[in-house]
């Protein structure tokens, strides 16, 4: 439902018309009515009477902030009417031809879910959301989903579809419990294991890279091949290996939470960002860096250059296929890292195939983050939201079928492609081999 | 058989292909300077003999893991310089053990005393095989098409339901209740996979994302079906899990009841035959070949691109549906639950692929890769190797038979004409073509 560009005064002379050409989307006030629609039908076939709660802050915060009990109906029926008004005013706006801005579907997007949290909590058995550990949850799902994301954003943007992140997630994982079991000190083990696991991803990468660029194997192939492998490898050596010699071989120290002093005590965003493991405070590192590096120095640009137009990179003497292979690797790297998210930052030991999906989310996060480090890092934390809001809401009894809410990444992802949801449009040559004549 | 040495079959389907096949009709050309020379040329640079040594060599990779993760082995090694003998005749041991259990549990088991039991091995290969058939026809059909289908696990979870959901709550006399299941399930199959077809037509959307997110959404979307009383939940039970299925609609044996083996093998082996007369006999299997080998072509010849994308996957999820019906009606027909595809969506790729995505071909990699299956289970209860392995050397043989320069350079044959690279090139365009 898009009117690409308006011409209007037609009479007027052309340098005229070319200025005044806009264009507008309706795009944010359709959706906007039918999430609004969708909310007060939702609030309307099932109510839910009673109050709900949100916790602030946990015991152990310096700054106490009381609770807020707010009352469900009135809370989610203003909601809606505020809602409505958004919607309203964003059709006013592109009907006078502007373009609506981040911050109201900023404060759409709020209002929804305070609207949603405010129903579901209400008619629970303990109406309670405890909102840090709702965000701290949901950062630590996220943590793998972002170091995927990046990967996959780097490898598609150097023209390499990566299908193998979820391979790479779970060599990572295996290889971090590994070493890190067999060093086995508390702080020496746990960081040699973050490197070998580093090392396994980009072993995974070397073999994607070359099939795909010296072999010129379809990558989708390859990808999904390379999944089917390492889920075998890694399931193999578990049954074999690991599950007899356990004590040994797979019962890694943990990585230890360091908060960061100051930073830590800020209501509600402390305990969820500065109270981490070292995985987590490298990632932040890492989303600045691969950012930095993309889009403000040579090494980025080359490499978008060798994604979009390999020819025209060949020509200024750019080498296409060495480039490739290496951020390829590089990119391997960066998901191996995360992968030791699952063991060493989260459950500790190595279980069979314990990503469980997570590289596939990770690939839906780059797509609907539009190849982009920074959207597809806030892409994967929204999945990781989704999926922890599931969890609590089915630890604090809701009726919400948590099912829908796990689907949510995908649906979204399917809306995403089909360009339902912003504009998808990834680099010009991924998946295509180049074959130099 | 037409197809085998048809210019557009690259990926020769191997071992079950007589290798010496295209030596047969040597060129007659009187100058040429020995046939044998010649007929050895042809099969050392031909697609078989690719096909036969990528599985070799996933076996001898196989065959290395099975030997390295061995406690006699490495027992044995430990006093290796001492008595090296010890160290040979464990790796033997363990290695051969594993795989002569793997073929007697595949098919002949020579521990029977009759030939009716020692045969058992070999039906439950081909039961096994049954629905890779079905699934892997599926997603070779869709690579004809130009299309990847990544998505049977989603459309095998939703057929096993629709079929399921009819074979457990309707009362039907027998042949028809299990007809209406089937076609249920086929049609559930084939609309989940047609999503994914229609907005690819639409609106251009990728069918790997779209295939690979809807998976996910139909996990959750039977996973809640299933624990809600009055979808598909048994009644009475808090279990994620459905009724028994009723016997009116679960497929009959076919070899009487000492065996497994049902009727979904025969409907496979239609399919097959379906699959082949869809592709190379009708029109519209010539505007799917000319779709998936070059989309503009085919749209300045006037066939309407967006349609066959759609019909494509529609067929393609029709017959992964019924893999997914085979499973309900045939295999574990006492109610299933959310794992029901077994993989099997994931294993339809590598059988695809090693099929080259001809009917033929599949056929012969489906009962291959069924074959892995019924051994490694066998392999797993007498040897403790874990089926896991099974996983390995498949997709072992994939990754070697899509790069044939990889296998030539390890074996030291020669590199057929004087631009290898570029056929390799040209191979893959042709057979899987997906963008």
């Amino acid at each position: 439902m898009t009117a690409p560009s308006q011409h209007h005064a037609t009479a007027a002379p052309t340098e005229r018309t070319l200025d005044s050409t806009t264009v507008i989307s309706w795009k944010a006030p359709i959706s906007f009515a039918v999430i609004t629609v969708l909310l007060a039908v939702l609030f309307l076939t099932t109510r839910h009477g009673g109050d709900a709660t949100f916790r602030l802050s946990t015991g152990s915060d310096l700054i106490q902030i009381p609770e807020i009990t707010i009352s469900g109906p009135v809370t989610t029926w203003t909601c809606i009417i505020l809602l409505t008004a958004i919607t309203v005013v964003s059709a006013a706006m592109v009907r006078a031809k502007r373009s609506v801005p981040l911050w109201l579907i900023v404060i759409f997007a709020v209002l929804g879910l305070v609207a949603f949290l405010t129903w579901a909590a209400a008619g629970a058995r303990t109406p309670v959301i405890p909102l840090p550990g709702l965000l701290a949850g949901a950062l630590s799902l996220s943590v793998p989903l972002i170091f995927g994301a990046l990967c996959g954003v780097i490898s598609e943007r150097v023209g390499v579809i990566n299908i193998a992140i979820e391979g790479q997630l779970l060599a990572g994982a295996f290889t971090s419990a590994v070493v890190a079991s067999v060093i086995g000190q508390q702080w020496l083990g746990p960081i040699v294991g973050l490197a070998a696991a580093a090392v396994s991803g980009v072993l995974v990468a070397f073999v994607l890279a070359a099939f795909a660029i010296k072999y010129f194997v379809d990558q989708v192939i390859v990808g999904v091949v390379l999944n089917v492998l390492v889920i075998g490898l890694t399931s193999f050596l578990f049954s074999q290996v690991l599950a007899p010699n356990a004590a040994l071989l797979n019962s890694p120290p943990r990585l230890q939470r360091i908060p960061i002093p100051l930073l830590s005590e800020i209501p509600l965003i402390g305990p969820m960002f500065f109270r981490q493991t070292l995985i987590v405070y490298a990632m932040y590192v890492i989303i600045a860096l691969v950012y930095v590096g993309l889009f403000h120095t040579r090494w980025g640009l080359r490499l978008r250059s060798v994604g979009e137009h390999p020819q025209a990179a060949d020509t200024v003497g750019i080498n296409v296929a060495r480039t490739r292979f290496w951020n390829v690797s590089l990119a391997g790297a960066i998901a191996g890292f995360g992968g030791a998210f699952f063991t060493l930052g989260a459950v500790g030991a190595f279980n069979k195939e314990m990503t469980a999906g997570a590289g596939f989310i990770a690939l839906a996060a780059v797509i609907f983050g539009q190849w982009d480090p920074i959207k597809a890092t806030l892409a994967a934390l929204l999945f990781g939201f989704a999926s922890n809001l599931q969890n609590t809401l089915s630890v604090i009894g809701s009726p919400v079928p948590s099912e829908f809410m796990l689907m949510l990444p995908y649906v979204v992802t399917i809306l995403a492609v089909a360009g339902f949801v912003g504009k998808v449009r990834g680099p010009a040559s991924a998946g295509k081999p180049y074959i130099k004549s | 058989m037409s197809d085998r040495n048809d210019p557009d079959v690259a990926l020769e389907t191997g071992s079950q292909v007589p290798p010496d096949e295209p030596v047969i009709e040597p060129e007659p050309e009187p100058e040429e300077p020995s046939r044998w020379q010649q007929a050895l040329r042809q099969i050392a640079t031909g697609n078989a003999i690719i096909s036969v040594l990528a599985v070799l060599l996933a076996l001898v990779v196989g065959a290395v893991m099975i030997a390295f993760t061995d406690e006699r082995v490495q027992a044995a090694s430990g006093y290796f310089f001492a008595r090296p003998g010890d160290t040979f005749a464990a790796i033997w041991d363990s290695v051969a053990g594993a795989y002569s259990a793997l073929f007697q549990g595949a098919v002949y088991n020579f521990r029977r005393p009759d030939f009716a039991s020692g045969i058992r091995p070999l039906t439950e290969t081909l039961n096994f095989a049954t629905p890779l058939i079905a699934a892997g026809l599926g997603v070779g059909l869709a690579f004809k098409v130009g299309m990847f289908n990544i998505g049977g696990r989603g459309q095998m979870l939703l057929a096993a339901s629709a079929a399921g959901w009819v074979a457990f709550s309707f009362d039907l006399p027998f042949p028809l209740h299990m007809i209406v299941a089937v076609i249920a399930g086929i049609i559930a199959g084939s609309l989940w996979a047609g999503i994914a077809g229609l907005l690819k037509a639409r609106t251009g959307a990728h069918e790997v994302i779209v295939t690979i997110m809807l998976n996910y959404v139909a996990l959750y979307l039977v996973s809640w079906m299933l624990r809600t009383p009055g979808l598909l939940q048994a009644p009475g039970s808090n279990n994620p899990k459905t009724p028994p299925m009723k016997d009116t609609a679960i497929f009959p044996d076919i070899l009487g009841s000492g065996f497994n083996l049902h009727l979904g093998f025969l409907l496979s082996l239609g399919c097959v035959v379906l699959v082949w007369w869809i592709l190379d006999r009708s029109s519209l299997g010539f505007q799917f070949r000319a779709v998936g080998l070059n989309p503009k072509a085919a749209r300045v010849a006037g066939i309407n691109v967006n349609r066959m994308y759609v019909y494509g996957m529609l067929i393609a999820g029709g017959l992964v549906g019924l893999a997914g019906v085979d499973q309900v009606l045939g295999t574990v027909t006492t109610g299933f639950s959310s794992g029901i595809d077994a993989g099997i969506g994931f294993d339809a790729i590598t059988v695809a692929l090693l099929g080259g995505s001809n009917p033929w071909g599949i056929l012969a990699a489906g009962i291959l890769f069924g074959a892995f299956k019924a051994g490694g289970f066998a392999m797993q209860a007498a040897e403790g190797v874990p089926i896991d392995i099974v996983l390995v050397v498949q997709s072992l043989i994939v990754l070697f038979i899509a790069a044939p320069p990889l296998v030539r350079a390890i074996f030291r044959l020669p590199q057929p004409g004087a631009k290898p690279k570029k056929r390799t090139r040209t191979t893959r365009k042709e057979e899987v073509a997906a963008k």
